[in-house]
């Protein structure tokens, strides 16, 4: 079920700037591994060269290689649509399609490859917005809008309809940062029971949702403007927390990062 | 504050002007209309022939009416499909160095004259469309629509096809305006459920479209709907009321205007400026339908007021 992934020497370029420079990491499965570092260090763009988003942007490539359970994500024969199947993504603003209805939007990836496996959705939606966490809060209005909701329910909302599909691997990009306290604590808990059948990946600014949710801390830093961002380290996240082996960590962790 | 009200009074004052404006050409058309129609000794709705001028006269909008419609709801059946795909084409699919000069040569179509379509359409459109309507007919006969009597040519379908060009560039260009403005979220959001690039656009650019879509399609209505010159070279203007598309024949209320005005005495001037207003009722009921129709999707469905 759930998939490790591998990074080797990974550069990552919009147009002709070197936007991450030899990434090589792995994550772990079943495993939460948090992102760090300050903004625009890199940790969004790693995310989305994982599940083939980077090259959506115009002039974006990758350099390296990615293997997800030894198969090579950027071989020329894989589907990059395939790829993004297993390996779901959560963004930081919620973005449920708005002229769907909470129904319509989890049941929306499930109609994209509903064609090719041809299952039935009703007790998949349920199945996905339980797992979520949401089904109780939306079961008496599945077929209302969905931007109708609160912002923390609508993020939930969104892992509802990444996870229906029923991905190896959710990327998660902030997911909280849009959120008040109550929801991001809604959607750690949810990321710990996720945890039992996902691989989970999240990048995430606040250190204590870090050191609370992930078992492994990647931590990302950039020399200055204009400068290629690059892992400083991974580790354990008690490690990474209490007792970084480079400086750097050590001063970012503790707040004293200039 | 005091600016404030500067402007709303300016801006107020120019909301009244417009509608005394628009309720000044409606009276002076309804005062010219009503005489010719007390003069007319047929059922103005339901009387196809248009003889207002003889003794008695006799005139009637069924004819026009139905050719009116027939040719614009069909101009847009055809122009709604190609102008759609081609914004598509233009926002979705092409390289930026294609859909640049694309683009421009699409608005271009919107800046040939009428009457320039028209000849187009007389000399050019009307000899080639002769073998595929004779095709149509023999292999779609069977439906009443496509049933002829083997003579083509100026007919409601060659009318058709000239309008659905003419609104053509008007209908790809409001849309292709509202699919440039997909958020990117949206499309992200597809893309990362793993959706192909059709599937992306189903989900995210053609729902976010839609209202966009309906009120292209409400313009070039409109503008089929009045579309004089163009309409009134191409078809041999007769009244027979006919849903036979391929045969030669129909009319439209505005192409009768400009064939008949200029002949026209008193009685029959007002007879057609009463057409007129038929089709300014035509334009108004479209309108407002597509208003009720995007209204009804905000509200159902959510989407941003
Ligand atoms: N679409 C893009 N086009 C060009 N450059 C980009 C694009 N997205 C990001 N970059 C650049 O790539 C670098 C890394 O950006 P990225 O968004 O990955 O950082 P981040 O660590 O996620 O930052 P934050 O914490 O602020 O989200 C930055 O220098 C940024 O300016
Ligand atoms: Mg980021």
């Amino acid at each position: 079920m759930a998939q490790r992934i591998e990074m080797s020497g990974v550069h990552a370029y919009y147009g002709s700037t070197l936007a991450v420079e030899d990434v090589s990491l792995t994550i772990q499965e079943r495993h939460i591994t948090a992102f760090i570092g300050p903004s625009g260090c890199g940790k969004t763009t790693v995310l989305r060269t994982m599940n083939r988003m980077h090259e959506l942007v115009l002039g974006a490539r990758v350099e390296g290689k990615i293997l997800l359970d030894d198969e090579d994500l950027y071989d020329p024969g894989v589907d990059p649509v395939a790829v993004r199947r297993t390996i779901g993504m959560v963004f930081q603003k919620p973005n449920p399609f708005p002229t769907m209805t909470v129904y319509q939007n989890v049941a929306a990836g499930l109609r994209l490859n509903g064609a090719r496996r041809g299952r039935g959705s009703d007790e998949l939606v349920e199945q996905a917005l339980r797992r979520a966490n949401l089904w109780d809060e939306v079961k008496d209005r599945l077929h209302r809008p969905g931007a109708g909701l609160s912002g923390g329910q609508q993020q939930r909302l969104c892992i509802a309809r990444a996870i229906a599909v029923e991905p190896e691997v959710l990327l998660m990009d902030e997911p909280c940062s849009a959120l008040d306290p109550i929801s991001t604590l809604a959607i750690e808990d949810l990321m710990l029971e996720l945890k039992e059948r996902f691989t989970i990946v999240i990048v995430t600014h606040n250190m204590a949702q870090a050191a609370r949710v992930s078992q492994t801390t990647a931590f990302f830093t950039i020399a200055g403007a204009g400068q290629p961002g690059r892992l400083v380290e991974m580790g354990p996240t008690a490690t990474i927390f209490s007792t970084p082996s480079q400086k750097t960590t050590e001063d970012y962790v503790t707040g004293r990062f200039g | 504050m005091r600016g404030d009200r500067a402007f709303r009074l300016v801006v107020t004052a120019a909301g009244i002007v417009v509608l005394m404006i628009l309720a000044a050409i409606t009276i002076f058309l309804i005062v010219e209309a009503v005489p010719a129609l007390r003069a007319d000794r047929a059922n103005f709705l339901t009387e196809r022939h248009w003889s207002p001028d003889e003794n008695p006269p006799r005139f009637g909008i069924a004819a026009l009416a139905l050719g009116t419609l027939m040719t614009s709801v069909l101009a847009l059946l055809i122009a709604l499909p190609v102008s759609v795909g081609t914004a598509l084409f233009l926002t979705q699919y092409a390289p930026r160095r294609v859909s640049v000069p694309l683009g421009y040569l699409v608005d271009l179509l919107a800046a040939v004259p009428s009457v320039v379509y028209g000849l187009w359409g007389l000399i050019v459109l009307v000899p080639h469309l002769i073998p595929l309507s004779a095709f149509l007919a023999d292999h779609l006969g069977f439906i009443p629509v496509f049933a002829s009597n083997q003579t083509y040519g100026r007919s409601v379908f060659a009318a058709s096809l000239v309008l659905s060009v003419m609104v053509l560039p008007i209908i790809a260009a409001i849309s292709r305006e509202v699919f440039l403005t997909t958020p990117v979220e949206q499309v992200e959001a597809a893309y990362a459920l793993g959706a192909t690039r059709w599937e992306m656009i189903r989900t995210a650019v053609l729902p976010h479209g839609r209202p966009g879509l309906v009120s292209a399609a409400v313009l070039g209505l409109g503008r089929a709907l009045g579309e004089t010159i163009a309409v009134a070279l191409v078809l041999s203007a007769n009244f027979d009321i006919s849903v036979h598309i391929l045969t030669p024949g129909g009319n439209t209320i505005a192409a009768n205007i400009a064939n008949a005005f200029g002949d026209a005495g008193t009685i029959g001037r007002g007879a057609l400026i009463a057409s007129g207003l038929v089709l300014f009722a035509f334009t108004l009921v479209v309108n407002l339908l597509a208003r009720a129709v995007i209204v009804r999707h905000r509200n159902t469905l959510g989407a941003p007021r």
